[in-house]
């Protein structure tokens, strides 16, 4: 379906207008879902710290999709050979009476956040970029095992963290009044990650560019 | 009707909020400003080597 993606001329003729149309998609959700967020009342447990809601949860369920986009690239690039904040402790804190706790949900994540640590430094690390990706490659899908540790950690544990709102057996266990906010949020930041990873892409394919051009005025 | 009160919470509501409008404002300037910077590489190249650029 993407297959014509990877030719680096159609992507960037694709990513010109792909990029900013889901920037202004996450710009236009984002102020929809921040104007229903402080619409709605305060919650009859959490009181005013639901706002904190519509940003972290969001958050934490792009960290899993991004790192499976991670793991999935990770794998095709192995394959075919060709060439992907937390708001938790200031929620912890009044709700829980903690700012961070061992708990399996939140360790999970914090190991979540160190396989990104790594990858990031293990790219860095290695000069010759396709040995780089390659060794990346591995790491990220090692990191894949994670991801549903992540995901049911609040079932297979007695955690300090809830369980499951969204996905909760019977529907989702919170307030209607929430939910289109909650949604719309949730929206908004896969758009933004979907501008963002379109840009990055664009900047790798110009910086590849660079450097053949770099080496070709070498010669 | 908008209701920005966070009451006693304020002091967690509005750091969590400003601590992720931070994020995307850095993520955002970021992969700009380096798309940018590499774009305007390839074109000085290009210029210098007198061929045409990419879409």
């Amino acid at each position: 379906m993407f297959a014509f993606l990877y030719n680096p001329d159609r992507f960037m003729a694709f990513s010109r207008w792909a990029a900013p149309m889901f920037g202004a998609l996450a710009a236009v959700l984002a102020a929809v879902g921040l104007w229903l967020d402080f619409a709605a009342p305060p919650d009859y447990q959490q009181g005013y710290t639901i706002h904190i809601m519509f940003i972290h949860v969001p958050a934490s369920m792009l960290s899993l999709f991004v790192y499976l986009c991670l793991g999935v690239a990770s794998f095709l690039s192995l394959v075919f050979r060709q060439a992907l904040a937390e708001a938790a402790a200031l929620w912890g804190k009044p709700m829980w009476g903690t700012w961070w706790v061992w708990d399996a949900r939140l360790t999970s994540e914090l190991v979540l956040l160190l396989f990104y640590l790594g990858y990031m430094a293990l790219q860095a690390a290695i000069d010759d970029e396709a040995r780089a990706a390659r060794a990346c490659a591995i790491l990220a899908l090692v990191g894949v095992v994670n991801l549903p540790i992540v995901v049911f950690s609040v079932d297979w544990w007695n955690t300090l963290h809830q369980g499951s709102t969204l996905f909760a057996k019977g529907g989702p266990a919170m307030a209607p009044v929430y939910l289109p906010p909650f949604l719309i949020m949730i929206l908004a930041y896969t758009s933004a990650f979907g501008s963002l990873w379109l840009v990055r892409i664009r900047g790798e394919v110009w910086r590849r560019r660079a450097n053949v051009l770099a080496v070709r005025a070498a010669r | 009707m908008l209701d920005f009160d966070a009451g006693k919470y304020g002091p967690f509501v509005w750091p969590a909020y400003a601590i992720t409008a931070l994020i995307f404002a850095v993520m955002i300037a970021d992969s700009l400003l380096r798309t940018r910077r590499w774009r305007k590489a390839v074109e000085e190249a290009e210029a210098a080597a007198g061929k045409d650029r990419p879409s």
